[in-house]
């Protein structure tokens, strides 16, 4: 029976791509703004996942990895000290002006990095050597810096060119890849000695302090000894500091609730035009309806008919709505931008809402049906 | 009158009224019923005496106010509405005025319906449901759709849906009316062979006075009440259509 209820709603051309279309719009909408919010959630968190490090030591007062606030050089040896920490090393992470050959000037994060042990390195070198990080002036710029540090009619720039940071030279060394950050500027790695010569003189220069939990530890005891024993200074391990930065955005910006506004706006238009159009269905197919029921289907019956037609549309509107949405992924990561992060929980999510939205439109035509009167039939 | 075995539908002092308070209005006050197998039974009578709603309270699609309803040997009065479904879904076949096809569906697919709702497999249903289309007189044409066929060749389509089951008890609610006099004779008679041939009880309510000569019994109606059920002799068909 499962079969003809199919063919009656295909058949029905005009309200099945009504119901189609409503569906997959709905799974295009959520998919497609969650997987952007979830994008430029990912951005908020691009420290963390550029310079990788176990677990971080930033001054007390911060609560996210975009707002370091400057610690005293000697902070390093005071968390060295902790018993449980195997070793510390400082990290200087800032914006600063770059200089472009054409004399424009252009933001970058600018990371300076421990010189003997290049903790929080770059994972991933795309062109040249890693190493001559340590060569004076030298740096080590991003993938987004080939488009961001490129003048406007010249060629994005190369290993072996030169720029200037805050009027001091700059050579590129190697090109890295890694994740954008919310602001968009690129980064450019250097060692930490190095990226003092180049940012302005200030009385207090460190950002955080990297640590590594000492062997039989895990971050979490090591962040905690940390924390029992330092003053002016806290420890994060790298999930916590990631995880305070996420919520930090969501409580602190208007980004979530824009979001929330779309994201239910397409729960609301999707159970709005699939209700609408499938108890219009069943309206219009009210009396078939009821003779089916005069020839004895049950109201259980007739009931998981509709909830079969429903379904199996939704799974389709959503198959194309998840389709279309990772096709825009895919264009996006092209372009690198919009972010666009579409996790697995996404996908499941999107579709338990799809589900959803197809039994609240069922159940309108569910009602409908059981209430109708087998003997309608008879009646002219 | 006590169930025979020939009896294919006994009822007993049936009352049904619409509404309340002022706007009630009493469609059957103490309608008595019989049909047998092996007939094909007319009610008749003018309009609004109660036809539709007596033949619905005997094919378990209305429930009575007052009153008892055997149909195949089973009180339907005494069964829980889910049984009563199950019953109707085995035991009757019914047939609209406005015939009631699915439009998305094939002839075959409309003929199959109620076979699949007892469960028989697709393949199984689509068999039978070609071989009732031909005994209908619609060899072959069992990939068209009704909106192909003109009115009394859907209306054999429904007749081959009513039987697909093979149903001892056959309801049709005018299904002449929608015809023009020819098509609905060849419907009548066709119906009549359906009663005849299967030993089939077939309940025919009508008011087109062209179909009495199909009848082998005609009950009349009038003011909720049926006033005869008598053999259709040449004299009884005069004093009605007198
Ligand atoms: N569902 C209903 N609600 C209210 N009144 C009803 C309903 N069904 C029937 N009636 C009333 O009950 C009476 C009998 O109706 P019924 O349909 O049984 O007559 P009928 O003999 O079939 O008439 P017709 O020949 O016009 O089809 C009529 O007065 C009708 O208006
Ligand atoms: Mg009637």
């Amino acid at each position: 029976m499962f079969h003809l209820a199919l063919k009656m709603l295909v058949g029905d051309r005009a309200k099945f791509f009504m119901l189609l279309g409503g569906l997959f719009f709905a799974a295009l909408l959520m998919t497609q703004q969650c997987a952007v919010f979830f994008g430029l959630l990912s951005w908020t968190t691009s420290h963390i996942s550029n310079i990788r490090s176990k677990v971080w030591v930033v001054e007390a007062k911060v609560e996210q990895v975009n707002e370091l606030k400057p610690l005293r050089d000697t902070d390093v040896s005071r968390v060295r000290s902790v018993a449980g920490v195997a070793w510390a090393v400082p990290l200087y992470v800032s914006v600063l002006q770059a200089r472009l050959a054409d004399g424009n000037f252009k933001p970058i994060l600018c990371v300076g990095l421990d010189s003997t042990s290049l903790v929080g390195r770059p994972a991933t070198i795309l062109e040249g050597r890693l190493e001559d990080i340590r060569l004076p002036n030298s740096v080590i710029i991003d993938d987004l810096a080939l488009q961001r540090l490129k003048t406007p009619n010249g060629p994005p720039p190369k290993v072996g060119d030169i720029f200037e940071i805050n009027d001091r030279e700059a050579r590129i060394v190697a090109i890295c890849k890694s994740d954008r950050a919310f602001f968009g500027y690129p980064y450019v790695f250097t060692t930490y000695d190095q990226a003092l010569q180049f940012a302005p003189r200030q009385r207090k220069m460190l950002s955080a302090v990297l640590a590594e939990p000492a062997p039989g530890l895990t971050p979490q005891e090591t962040v905690d000894r940390i924390n029992a024993s330092v003053t002016g200074m806290k420890a994060w391990t790298e999930d916590t500091f990631y995880k305070d930065t996420i919520i930090w955005y969501f409580k602190n910006t208007g980004i979530p609730i824009s979001f929330g506004v779309t994201i239910i706006l397409g729960l609301i238009v999707g159970i709005a035009i699939s209700g609408q159009t499938f108890y219009s269905f069943v309206l219009e197919n009210l009396k078939n309806l009821g003779a089916l029921k005069a020839m004895g289907a049950s109201n259980f019956k007739l009931a998981s008919m509709l909830v079969v037609q429903v379904m199996t549309v939704g799974l389709i509107g959503y198959g194309l709505g998840m389709g279309a949405a990772s096709a825009f992924g895919a264009a996006a990561a092209q372009r690198g931008n919009p972010p666009f992060y579409l996790p697995w929980q996404l996908v499941a999510g999107v579709l338990a809402v799809i589900l959803f939205i197809c039994l609240a439109a069922a159940s309108l035509a569910i009602i409908k049906v059981s209430r109708l009167e087998a003997a309608v039939v008879f009646r002219g | 009158m006590p169930p025979s075995p020939t009896t294919a539908v006994a009822a007993f002092r049936i009352t049904k009224g619409f509404g309340s308070g002022a706007a009630r209005t009493m469609a059957l006050k103490g309608a008595d019923f019989t049909a047998a197998l092996g007939e094909l039974q007319l009610i008749v009578g003018p309009s609004g005496c109660g036809k539709t709603t007596l033949l619905s309270i005997i094919a378990g699609t209305l429930v009575p106010d007052e009153g008892k309803v055997l149909v195949l040997g089973e009180e339907l009065t005494q069964m829980s509405k889910g049984r009563v479904t199950d019953f109707r879904r085995r035991n009757i076949g019914f047939i609209f005025q406005q015939f009631n096809l699915i439009p998305t569906l094939t002839l075959v697919e409309n003929a199959s319906v109620p076979l699949l709702l007892n469960g028989v497999p697709r393949s199984k249903a689509e068999r039978a449901a070609n071989a009732m289309l031909e005994q209908v007189g619609l060899a072959g044409r069992g990939q068209n759709y009704p909106r192909q066929l003109s009115g009394g060749q859907q209306q054999r389509v429904a007749i081959a849906r009513a039987l697909v089951h093979d149903p001892r008890l056959v309801i049709c609610d005018e299904p002449t009316s929608a015809l023009d006099r020819e098509t609905g004779h060849s419907v009548m008679g066709l119906l009549k062979e359906v009663a005849r041939k299967a030993d089939r009880s077939v309940i025919v309510v009508t008011h087109d006075p062209r179909v009495y000569d199909f009848a082998d019994r005609i009950a009349e109606m009038e003011d909720g009440r049926v006033l005869t059920n008598q053999l259709a002799s040449p004299e009884t068909l005069h004093a009605l259509h007198g």
